[in-house]
C-alpha cells in the first residue's frame, strides 16, 4: 500500500472538519426549529387574540357569541383543581419519596414501589382519565367535580413529585444525617428538622413542574366528563357553613382553560379562533412563567448550595 | 449542677429513668406510626396501578361478554353507537399507528442529533440557553399543540400539499414528532454523557474526527440509553391525544394514508366522553375497551425497552 502524501492528509482532514462543521450546522438547524414553533405558537396566538385581552375576556362566562364569551369559570375552575391537586399531590409525593430514600430497606415491596413508579411515569394521561371516571365518578360517587379532577391530575403528578423529592434528598451528604442522629434525633426528627428542610428547593421545583403539567392537561379531565358549558361559579372555598359547607366547592361542576381552549378550537366559526388563541395565549403564560420559576429555582440551587 | 450529680446518686430518683424509657418507648410507637403513613403514601402508587388494571379489566370483561374477542380484533369497522354496531378496533389502531410512525420520523432524527450536538459538540454556553429552552418546548400544553396543528401548521402544509384536507393524521403527527423531541433530546443526551471520556479520548488520539467519534463510539455505547428514550417516545406518540383529537378530525377511518383524516384510540375516548354515555351502555364500555389495548400497547413498548436495556447494557 502507498503511503499517503501530504496533500492527501491534509485533504482526509480537511473533509473530516468540514463534516464536523456541517453536522454541528444541522444540530443549531434542530435547535431552532424548537425555539421557532416556541415563539410561532405564541407571536401567533398573541396576535390572533389581540382584540379580547380586555377585562371582560377575564371576567364573562362562556357564551354563545364569540364576541362576549370569556374565561371567567375557566381560569378559576382551573385554579380550584390545581388546589385540590397540590393538597392531595405534595404530601403524598414528599412522603413517598422520604420514604423510599430515608426508610425503605432494600426488599422486594421496595422494588415493586421503585418499578411500579417509573411505569407510572409512561402510562398515557387519558388512562388517567379512565381510571378516575371509573373510581372516583362512579364508584365513590364524587362526580363530575372538581374533587375527581383534582385528584385524577394529583395521580398523574405524582411520580413527577416523587422523582424530584428523591433526586433532592439524594444530594444531601449522609454526613448531615449521621451529624443529627449523633445528638440523639430520631429518623423522623432527622428528616423533619434537616432532610425535608434542605431539599425543599429540590421539591419545590419538582412540584411547579408538576402543577405546570397538570394546568394544561385536558385529556383525563374531559374523560371523567368535565362539561364545556358553565356559566357559573363554583362556591368560594372555605367560607360556607362549617362544617358541610367549607368544602362545598369540591363537589361542584366546573371547566378549566384547556377545555375551553377545546371547546372553542373545534368550533368551525372562524370567529371562535380568536377566543381560542387568546385563551391558549393566556394558558402559555401561566405554564411558562411556571417552568421559568422551576428552571431560574433549580439554577439558584446549583450555584448557591455548596456542602 | 452539684445538686443533680447528687440526686443522681441517690436510688430513690430511678423512676426518672423509668421516666425516660417510658418516654422512649412513646418515641418509638411514633417513629413506627410515621413509617408506616409514609410508607402508606408510597403504596398510594402501586394502588394507582391496581386502580388502572382493575378498572380497565373489569369494564372490558363486561364488554367482551357482548363483543367477541374475534370480531374486536379483525372487524374493519367501527361504528359502536350506530344500529349496526360494528367494533373493529384495528380502525382506531391504524390511526394511531400512522400517526405514531409520523411523529418518531420526526421526533427520532431532530431528538438525536439534538442530543449528539448538545453532548459532542456544544460548548456549555450553548447547553446552558438550549437545555431550558427544550424543557419549556416539552412543557408546553398539548391543546395549544393542537391547536397549533389544526390553525397553523395545516393551512401552511396546505400550501405545499393543495389536496391535504383540513383534518389529517400528517399535520397532527408533525406536530406531535416536535412535542416528542425534548424527551428523546434531554434522556440520549444523559445516556451520552455518561460514555466516559477516556473512550472519546481513545477515539480523538486515533485520529478520529468529532464527528466519526460521536457517531461510531459514543452512540453505539450508550444504545441502551437511546433505545430506551426512543421506547419512551413511541409510548408518548401512542398515548398522545389532545393534538389528535384536535387536528386529525374524529371519524373512524381504516386507513394507511397519512394524508387522511382518522380517528385514534385516544381521539375515539375523547369523543366518547364529550358526548353524554349513560353508565353502563355498550358504548360506555368501549371506551375501557379501547384503553385497555391502548394501555397493552404501551405495556409491550415498555417490556420492550427493559429488554432492550438489560440487552445493550454497557459497564464501564
Amino acid at each position: 500500500m502507498q503511503p499517503l502524501t501530504t496533500e492527501q492528509i491534509r485533504a482526509v482532514i480537511a473533509r473530516g472538519k468540514l463534516k464536523d462543521t456541517i453536522f454541528k450546522a444541522l444540530g443549531l438547524f434542530c435547535l431552532s426549529i424548537g425555539l421557532l414553533v416556541i415563539v410561532a405558537l405564541i407571536v401567533d396566538m398573541f396576535i390572533k387574540g389581540s382584540e379580547r385581552f380586555t377585562l371582560d375576556f377575564f371576567m364573562n362566562f362562556a357564551s354563545r357569541r364569540a364576541t362576549q364569551a370569556g374565561i371567567l369559570s375557566a381560569w378559576v375552575g382551573s385554579l380550584l383543581v390545581m388546589l385540590v391537586t397540590a393538597l392531595a399531590a405534595v404530601p403524598l409525593g414528599v412522603a413517598a419519596g422520604l420514604y423510599l430514600e430515608e426508610y425503605a430497606k432494600r426488599n422486594w415491596l421496595t422494588h415493586i414501589i421503585e418499578v411500579n413508579i417509573s411505569n407510572l411515569a409512561a402510562v398515557p394521561s387519558i388512562v388517567y382519565g379512565l381510571l378516575a371516571l371509573g373510581i372516583f365518578v362512579y364508584q365513590f360517587g364524587f362526580g363530575q367535580s372538581i374533587l375527581s379532577a383534582g385528584l385524577t391530575l394529583a395521580l398523574l403528578i405524582l411520580p413527577i413529585i416523587i422523582v424530584a423529592t428523591r433526586e433532592a434528598i439524594r444530594a444531601i451528604p449522609a454526613m448531615i444525617r449521621e451529624g443529627s442522629m449523633a445528638v440523639g434525633a430520631t429518623r423522623w426528627q432527622t428528616c423533619r428538622y434537616h432532610i425535608i428542610p434542605y431539599a425543599m428547593p429540590g421539591i419545590l421545583t419538582g412540584v411547579i413542574i408538576g402543577l405546570a403539567r397538570a394546568i394544561g392537561e385536558t385529556a383525563p379531565i374531559i374523560t371523567i366528563g368535565a362539561l364545556t358549558f358553565i356559566a357559573f361559579l363554583p362556591p368560594v372555598p372555605f367560607t360556607g357553613e362549617p362544617p358541610a359547607g367549607l368544602f362545598e366547592w369540591v363537589m361542584s361542576p366546573f371547566t378549566v382553560m384547556p377545555i375551553q381552549i377545546f371547546n372553542w378550537t373545534s368550533r368551525p366559526d372562524p370567529a371562535f379562533e380568536v377566543n381560542a388563541a387568546a385563551a391558549g395565549f393566556v394558558l402559555m403564560v401561566m405554564v411558562l412563567s411556571m417552568n421559568a420559576v422551576a428552571i431560574y429555582l433549580r439554577y439558584k440551587m446549583r450555584k448557591n448550595i455548596k456542602w | 449542677m452539684n445538686s443533680q450529680a447528687m440526686s443522681a446518686n441517690n436510688p430513690s430518683d430511678l423512676p426518672v429513668v423509668s421516666d425516660r424509657l417510658a418516654k422512649n418507648a412513646m418515641r418509638n410507637v411514633s417513629e413506627r406510626l410515621i413509617e408506616a403513613l409514609l410508607l402508606g403514601a408510597a403504596a398510594v402508587s402501586v394502588l394507582t396501578t391496581v386502580g388502572i388494571v382493575y378498572v380497565l379489566v373489569s369494564e372490558s370483561i363486561h364488554f367482551f361478554q357482548q363483543v367477541s374477542i374475534v370480531d374486536f380484533l379483525t372487524d374493519t369497522q367501527w361504528t359502536p353507537l350506530f344500529d349496526d354496531a360494528h367494533f373493529g378496533i384495528m380502525v382506531l389502531v391504524s390511526g394511531t399507528v400512522v400517526s405514531s410512525l409520523v411523529a418518531l420520523s420526526v421526533a427520532i432524527p431532530m431528538g438525536t442529533i439534538i442530543a449528539i450536538y448538545l453532548s459532542e459538540f456544544a460548548n456549555s454556553k450553548v447547553r446552558e440557553i438550549a437545555k431550558p429552552i427544550l424543557e419549556l418546548l416539552g412543557g408546553i400544553p398539548t391543546i395549544v399543540f393542537g391547536y397549533f396543528a389544526l390553525l397553523v401548521v395545516t393551512p401552511v402544509l396546505q400550501v405545499i400539499l393543495p389536496e391535504l384536507p383540513g383534518f389529517s393524521l400528517l399535520s397532527a403527527g408533525l406536530v406531535m414528532g416536535i412535542m416528542i423531541v425534548p424527551y428523546i433530546a434531554s434522556l440520549s443526551e444523559d445516556a451520552m454523557r455518561a460514555v466516559p471520556m477516556s473512550l472519546r479520548e481513545g477515539a480523538y488520539a486515533m485520529g478520529s474526527t468529532r464527528l466519526y467519534t460521536a457517531l461510531h463510539v459514543v452512540v453505539p455505547a450508550a444504545f441502551s440509553g437511546l433505545a430506551a428514550s426512543y421506547i419512551l417516545a413511541i409510548s408518548r406518540a401512542v398515548g398522545e391525544t389532545m393534538i389528535l383529537a384536535v387536528a386529525a378530525g374524529m371519524q373512524p377511518n381504516l386507513t394507511w394514508n397519512p394524508m387522511e383524516p382518522a380517528a385514534t384510540i385516544t381521539s375515539y375516548i375523547v369523543q366518547v366522553a364529550l358526548g353524554d354515555l349513560p353508565h353502563g351502555s355498550i358504548g360506555y364500555l368501549t371506551i375501557f375497551a379501547a384503553g385497555l389495548t391502548l394501555l397493552l400497547i404501551t405495556l409491550v413498548f415498555n417490556i420492550l425497552g427493559q429488554w432492550l436495556r438489560a440487552k445493550f447494557r454497557e459497564n464501564y
